[in-house]
């Protein structure tokens, strides 16, 4: 396992936090919440092209940088930090992650080139109304139309970015099956026929949400029928990995946000960093975020390295990231007293953020279960 | 330090113990061999015992020594803190007269700091040494000494001057714990182990050759022992078992001084709060389909395994030659966190056996000791409260508290009643 960051992985995110800070400031985080794709296009073309960041762990050979775990932990640190407003989660960690797990050869090199030039915007969707993380909860049936065609009926729900992607992977089963039998993965086109999108209102603007209605779309498959239990297990592992990095900056920057704060309000005479009340609450919240950053470099280097406790890292590693977050963001906001509860001031942004994400592929409780059941426990 | 320079020592040491490691010699006997040769403290000046290396060749050392099973020198208990704060602070008479006897084993040292009236606030120290007649004579109380029954000398912080503000009348001496005026008293403690003493001073007398850096200056040399002690402590429960398995008399001499030296930690594993043992015993209870309990197992294996990370992380850094970045600071506490919330667990799993104790309790008592050893952990060696001005302190760079004990003669702030 890998605990110490190479200095070519330090420049690397040094780069990235330059490059946030300019392109994602807090007003341009305001401004792109209140449309209601969430993103816009010339951004994230931005991104691609000085960066090349959509493509940051898709191997080589399908035009992406070919690059680790470990890195694309990074680049989520660091957007996670910066709230950055863009469909990267959706686009590079689920779709392409989860075409990279289950798709054919062939349709790896069909699908990945675009993701990983920034020209298509991709999602995965998997949930559905009943708000189940567990495969068992997939309820979309996908019926066999005859010479390898299929059509998609269900409705899926919490699909990140759903109303603007593209290309969807959906999680859908055999009619008749049940459990993590009879899955398989399937692409639909954004625009296809039978399919109907709304985005749906949510507690955090910057990351937006669909609810995605399928009455009879017709769908291409990925990978082998019914044998999509296992790449869709290993993505949503490696997805939680990749959002507890992500969590863990938006964390420590928060830290940071009270921590400034609290050196600069003055009260009864005096800074109020200077009252012991106030530095042991810091002392804790650093102990905290330093705790989950751990925990979220552990995952991304045992999601690099295929470490057979992978399952059980990935899911300790989003429950306590799910937990500091949460935490760090009421701190910050008492921290900041009255100020702290108003619409103006930022620290509202972050908390929605971690609100969203301590659910988002499953709450802590369901993580802790999943790490228990990973250790074979 | 280079790998060539590494190797290079290697092979030095390797050979000269191989031309002098000799276990028909008496403990003594041969520690002094290895402390004429410089080998048992390579790290310390040539004038005193060692070899002017680097302090990295010393894992070097350890391992030719283990390699081929030689005895090192004496190392356990405070010795280490002694002879790290004379070789800083010491005269040459101190180091000609202490240091050696030290490595070989012959003196065994106590740290005599901490008192009722001080714990955190240890500058805050009320016994006292006035000089009469040319001597030092120390009147007063110290606490929580471990092994004082077994020293020979104690590192003695007290206080020459209650006029001097706080931190500017305090002393550092080298006290004989062979005499009259000093009496120790084992601390029995609420698990029933008693590991620590009360030391009373009732005019002890203290040589004016056994002060320790200036007269007044003794906060600056009590530092010095302290850095030892905070960065020593993971070393602690190291020092016994190595020689466990080797045969013959100079193995035996050292398993018995290692027994004496460690007997006071024999509960320190369950004061840490054994998470080693949780899944065994969830299982063992049944707890383990217990959804509650799962949930709470589940927490703890998260603390404990990001706290073992966050370690990690620190010790890569410095591998990597970078100044250590806050995960440094942050074991302790962490730990504390770890120790209770296993407490915590271990109470869940256990369920009514948990009010049991001795034989009658599970594994014969250790989850009992388990459940009264784990709040000595985030008192002993610095507070959690301690621990957190430290670190907003000194990572987080937060202003410190306006005080009110040190801009003014010490006999003029406030103590305790006692």
């Amino acid at each position: 396992m890998q605990f110490a960051f190479t200095p070519e992985q330090s420049e690397f995110r040094a780069v990235l936090r330059r490059f946030l800070a300019e392109h994602s400031p807090t007003s341009a985080v305001r401004k792109l919440m209140e449309t209601e794709a969430g993103w816009d296009r010339e951004g994230w073309r931005a991104l691609n092209a000085q960066l090349g960041l959509t493509g940051v762990h898709i191997p080589e050979e399908y035009g992406g940088q070919g690059f680790s775990f470990v890195e694309l932990g990074i680049v989520l640190e660091e957007m996670g930090r910066a709230l950055l407003c863009a469909p990267y989660f959706a686009t590079t960690v689920l779709a392409a992650t989860a075409i990279l797990n289950a798709a054919t050869e062939a349709e790896k090199g069909e699908l990945l080139p675009p993701i990983a030039l920034g020209d298509t915007i991709a999602t995965l969707a998997f949930t559905e109304p009943n708000g189940r993380w567990d495969l068992g909860g997939i309820g979309m049936t996908a019926t066999p139309l005859g010479s390898g065609r299929f059509q998609l009926d269900g409705e899926k729900s919490f699909v990140l970015d759903g109303h603007t992607a593209d290309l969807i992977v959906v999680a859908a089963r055999r009619p008749g099956s049940e459990g993590e039998e009879g899955l398989s993965l399937f692409s639909v086109a954004g625009n296809a026929p039978g399919l109907t999108r709304r985005a749906l209102k949510v507690i955090d603007p910057t990351r937006k949400q669909a609810r995605l209605t399928f009455d009879g779309v017709e769908a291409r498959m990925l990978g082998e029928e019914g044998a999509a239990a296992g790449p869709l297990t290993l993505t949503l592992t490696q997805a939680a990995a990749c959002l507890a990095n992500e969590m863990v900056g938006g964390a420590e920057r928060l830290r940071e946000s009270a921590l400034d704060y609290a050196n600069l309000r003055v009260q009864f005479g005096r800074p109020i960093a200077s009252f012991q009340a106030m530095k042991h609450k810091q002392a804790d919240m650093l102990l905290e975020v330093q705790l989950a950053m751990s925990a979220a470099y552990a995952a991304a280097s045992a999601a690099t390295e295929d470490d057979p406790e992978l399952t059980a890292i990935a899911s300790l590693a989003k429950a306590g990231a799910s937990e500091a977050y949460v935490s760090t963001a009421k701190h910050t906001i008492q921290i900041h007293g009255g100020i702290g509860f108003t619409w103006d001031n930022d620290t509202q942004l972050w908390f929605r953020r971690a609100v969203s994400s301590g659910l988002f592929l499953g709450d802590p409780a369901w993580h802790r279960e999943l790490m228990l059941r990973g250790w074979g426990v | 330090m280079s790998e060539i320079d590494r190797e290079s020592v290697r092979a030095e040491v390797r050979a000269w113990l191989e031309a002098n490691w000799d276990p028909t010699l008496s403990l003594i006997a041969w520690r002094n061999r290895l402390i004429d040769s410089g080998w048992g403290a390579p790290s310390w000046p040539k004038a005193w015992h060692g070899r002017d290396l680097p302090a990295a060749v010393e894992s070097v050392v350890a391992e030719e020594m283990r390699r081929i099973g030689a005895v090192s020198v004496a190392r356990s208990g405070v010795r280490g803190l002694a002879t790290a704060t004379l070789l800083a602070h010491g005269s040459d008479l101190q180091k000609a007269k202490f240091l050696r006897r030290a490595l070989s084993g012959e003196d065994n040292w106590c740290q005599l700091f901490s008192e009722p009236g001080s714990g955190s606030d240890l500058a805050g120290a009320l016994s006292r040494a006035d000089l009469k007649d040319d001597r030092w004579i120390v009147n007063g109380q110290k606490v929580w000494t471990t092994s004082a029954h077994h020293a020979d000398w104690g590192l003695l912080l007290a206080r020459t001057d209650f006029d001097a503000p706080k931190h500017e009348g305090l002393s550092y001496f080298i006290l004989d714990m062979h005499q009259a005026g000093v009496e120790v008293r084992p601390l029995k403690q609420m698990n029933g182990h008693a590991s620590f003493n009360q030391v009373f001073f009732t005019d002890a007398v203290v040589p004016p050759e056994h002060l320790v850096g200036r007269l007044g200056e003794g906060w600056a040399v009590a530092t010095t022992t302290l850095m030892h002690e905070r960065r020593g402590a993971d070393g602690l429960a190291a020092a016994g078992g190595k020689a466990a398995e080797r045969q013959g008399p100079i193995h035996d001499e050292e398993r018995a001084e290692n027994a004496i030296a460690m007997e006071p930690y024999r509960w320190y594993p369950q004061r840490a709060g054994r998470v080693d043992l949780i899944l065994e015993r969830a299982k063992a209870t049944g707890k383990i389909a217990d959804p509650v309990v799962r949930q709470e197992i589940a927490k703890l294996l998260t603390l404990a395994k990001s706290a073992e990370w966050t370690a990690r992380r620190a010790r890569a850094a410095q591998a990597q030659g970078r100044a250590p970045g806050p995960e440094g600071s942050l074991g302790k506490l962490a730990a504390s966190h770890v120790a209770r919330s296993a407490a915590h667990v271990h109470t869940l799993i256990t369920g009514a056996d948990a009010m049991l104790a001795g034989e009658d309790a599970p594994m014969d008592g250790l989850i009992t000791e388990i459940l009264l050893s784990v709040p000595a952990g985030s008192i002993a060696g610095g507070t959690d409260e301690i621990q957190r001005n430290i670190i907003a302190e000194r990572v987080l760079r937060m202003p410190k508290e306006p005080r009110s004990d040190n801009d003014r003669p010490f006999r003029d702030v406030p103590r305790n009643q006692v």
